[in-house]
Parts: C-alpha cells; sequence; structure tokens
C-alpha cells in the first residue's frame, strides 16, 4: 500500500467513530498495540525534542525502505505515534520525503501538529524525514 | 543567567517532600558571600505560599537584599511591599487579570540608584555627550525608549479592579473553594496530589497512578476542562519527586464549586479511559 492509500484507510476506519472519546479510546489502543522500541534505541539521542512526553524514535533501513520503531511514556502520544508509524514505516527514503500526511487533519487531530502543543507531533514527522534523507545519502 | 555572566554560584534551598522550604537549612545557607536571596512568594508548581517575612528578616540579618517573584502572588493574596521589607518585588501582568507584555519590577530607592542603566534610549539620559552622558533620575532612568503606554493603562484598570473587589475577599472565597477541591478530588483513589504544603495558594497539582499527566490533560481538554500539564518549567522540582510533570488545576476567584464537580468527573472519566 502506499503512504495516501494507508492514510486514506486510517481515515476510513476513524469515520466510524461518533464522538470523541471512541476516537481516542482507538488512539490508547493504537499506542498499547505499538510494538515496543529495542531497548538499546531507548536512549538520550533517540528522543524527539519538543515533546512533553518523551518519545523515542529508530529507523532502519533494509532492502531499500525504511523501517520505524518508537516508544512514548504518555499513551496517546504512543497512539498518535502509533500512527505516523503505520503510515510511513515501510516505504522508500523518496516516497517519506515527499509525502504529506493530511490524515492528522483529516482525523480531527490538528491541535496535536499546533508547534504550542506540546507532544511534538511535527518534531516526529520532521525527525523521519530527516532520517529518510540521511539513508539516501 | 546571572551565574554565566557573573560567574556567581547559584544555591538552591531545599523542599520537603510537601513542597515546602527548608527553613533551617536556608538559614544555614546565609553569610556575608550571599549577594542575592531570590524566592518565589507561591510557588506555581505546587501553590506553597512560602514564609517571605521570615525569609526577608533572616537575609537582612546578613544585610542581603531580596528580590520576591509575586508572580503567582499578586491576583491571591494582598501584598504590603513596604511591609514586608522586600528589596525587590517582580510581577506580570498577564497573571493579574492584565494584558500581556507588561509587568511590574518595585525596586528599593536606595539600590536603584546604586543601580546602572540596563538598557539605553529616549528619556533615559539628562545631558548626552561624547565625553560623559548624565542619566536621568528616577523611575526615568530604567525606562528608554517609548513606554508600553496602553498596557500600563490596562494594567492600572486591572488592578483598580482586583482592589475593588477585594484581595482578602478573593483570598476567602479561593480558600474555601482550594478546600472544596481537596476534598472532592481526594475521594477519587488513583489521584495523588503533589505538593501539599500547610499554606498552599488555590493550586492544586496531581497525577493519576500510571498515566502520563500529557494523557489526563489531553481527556480534560476534550471535555473541556482547562488545565496545565507538564513540567511547569520547573524541571529539577519534579526530578526530585521522581515524576514526569503534573496536572495542574488553578483556581480563581470567578472559578465556582460546580466547576469542581465538572473536574471531578472529569478526572473520574480520565481514569477510566486510560487504565
Amino acid at each position: 500500500m502506499t503512504i495516501n492509500e494507508i492514510q486514506d484507510e486510517l481515515i476510513e476506519e476513524f469515520s466510524l467513530f461518533t464522538d470523541w472519546m471512541e476516537k481516542y479510546e482507538n488512539i490508547i489502543q493504537m499506542g498499547k498495540d505499538l510494538p515496543m522500541i529495542d531497548d538499546k534505541f531507548r536512549k538520550e539521542e533517540n528522543l524527539i525534542r519538543g515533546c512533553q512526553a518523551k518519545v523515542w524514535l529508530h529507523g532502519d533501513f533494509k532492502g531499500g525502505k525504511v523501517y520505524f520503531t518508537a516508544d512514548s511514556d504518555a499513551i496517546i502520544t504512543k497512539g498518535l505515534v502509533s500512527m505516523v508509524v503505520k503510515v510511513l514505516s515501510g516505504h522508500s527514503p523518496e516516497e517519506i520525503m515527499q509525502s504529506e500526511l493530511y490524515f492528522v487533519d483529516k482525523l480531527g487531530l490538528r491541535e496535536h501538529l499546533s508547534m504550542t502543543r506540546s507532544n511534538g507531533l511535527l518534531s516526529m514527522i520532521k525527525q523521519m524525514k530527516i532520517y529518510a534523507m540521511a539513508f539516501v545519502s | 543567567m546571572l551565574c554565566e555572566e557573573r560567574h556567581a554560584t547559584l544555591k538552591v534551598i531545599p523542599i520537603n517532600s510537601r513542597g515546602e522550604l527548608l527553613m533551617d537549612s536556608y538559614r544555614e545557607m546565609l553569610n556575608e558571600k550571599v549577594k542575592l536571596v531570590s524566592v518565589n512568594y507561591v510557588s506555581n508548581s505546587f501553590g506553597t505560599i512560602n514564609p517571605i517575612q521570615e525569609i526577608i528578616e533572616s537575609a537582612h540579618k546578613f544585610g542581603i537584599p531580596v528580590l520576591i517573584d509575586a508572580a503567582q502572588a499578586v491576583q491571591h493574596l494582598a501584598v504590603d511591599v513596604s511591609e514586608m521589607d522586600a528589596d525587590f518585588m517582580a510581577f506580570s501582568g498577564h497573571k493579574m487579570y492584565g494584558p500581556t507584555g507588561i509587568g511590574v519590577l518595585y525596586g528599593k530607592e536606595k539600590w536603584l540608584n546604586a543601580m546602572p542603566p540596563f538598557q539605553a534610549g529616549g528619556e533615559m539620559i539628562k545631558t548626552v555627550g561624547f565625553d560623559k552622558t548624565f542619566y536621568n533620575d528616577l523611575p526615568f532612568k530604567f525606562e528608554a525608549g517609548t513606554p508600553n503606554i496602553e498596557a500600563s493603562i490596562c494594567l492600572g484598570v486591572a488592578i483598580d479592579y482586583l482592589n475593588s473587589i477585594g484581595l482578602d475577599r478573593i483570598r476567602d472565597y479561593e480558600e474555601d473553594l482550594l478546600q472544596y477541591g481537596i476534598d472532592r478530588l481526594s475521594t477519587i483513589d488513583e489521584l495523588q496530589f503533589v505538593g501539599t504544603a500547610e499554606h498552599k495558594s488555590s493550586v492544586i497539582s496531581f497525577n493519576i497512578d500510571g498515566s502520563h499527566p500529557y494523557d489526563v490533560g489531553v481527556i480534560l481538554d476534550q471535555l473541556g476542562i482547562a488545565v496545565r500539564t507538564g513540567h511547569h518549567c520547573t524541571q529539577p522540582l519534579m526530578d526530585l519527586f521522581g515524576i514526569p510533570g503534573t496536572v495542574r488545576a488553578s483556581l480563581a476567584f470567578y472559578n465556582t464549586r460546580e466547576e469542581i464537580d465538572t473536574l471531578f468527573h472529569g478526572i473520574q472519566k480520565a481514569v477510566q479511559m486510560l487504565k
């Protein structure tokens, strides 16, 4: 599936929820389902700046594709992180760099993207693109 | 910042597990080498009201000037700067229902006269020469350039407004609200208060068992309840308590008991969703 197909699938999945509570319960569940990051990557260098909650991110380059693992100490943040990982992981560096993540806005989670919100989803997406860029060069 | 500029050493007054300053340790720290004591009147993280009078008296025995950060006090308590004999006091406008971008620094005349200007500009000079420039008198010496006229007027109005209600009445009302809030929230088993000082202003800082304060904040936000989450820019305090931060409900005189009930139900919802 392409990055946009995964985004569209998420949008469709969330369209089933009628209120914010179901939506956030789903995000919390996604956070619980996110595969844990390997302990050896849970270190200072892998922390994303600008997050109120701690977010660790690691990228691997295998067979021309980038695979991300991540974790957070806050469960809602972890859920948001898991969605971004789901969308961007397993694609080529070029696809990741050129991607436009419209699903956050479409799911009504735009507030989590703002710079004044301190969960740093924006910093996280930027960091993932930097990983992709590093793997190209 | 002073430490970097002047190679000063910063020593921190320790606190106990309730979030109160250890006054014996403080007194032991005082000697002739200390240049300035700087302390907040009310803690922004926990709401602890510090024993300012005692702090100032002890410092003055060694001739040490005291700077009081009253940013969290002036909107909750009646503050008399001459009575407490503070050398400096600072607070911000927006925290006392006034405009942003303006604040107040009070200083005793003897210190202000002894201090050089920190900024150059119009109005702060008496005569200008290439050899020597003479600075204007107080307060102009510290008011370089065009002042923030609009905000000054607005802050004046905000202070008049607070005085018209009366800070003693505000204090009584907020104390009642705080007590109601503590009583109500203490019935939630999963909730732990952070900062339980005997003298407290109307701030309730807490955490929920096993949940990150950010998560609790997101859910309360969805319910239309405005709280602050995070480390409140006091990471050393949070490290001391071994927590990433707290959820903080700050009560003001416009809040009501019904709103505390709403907060109570909101926290219950958060507990249920996050477990």
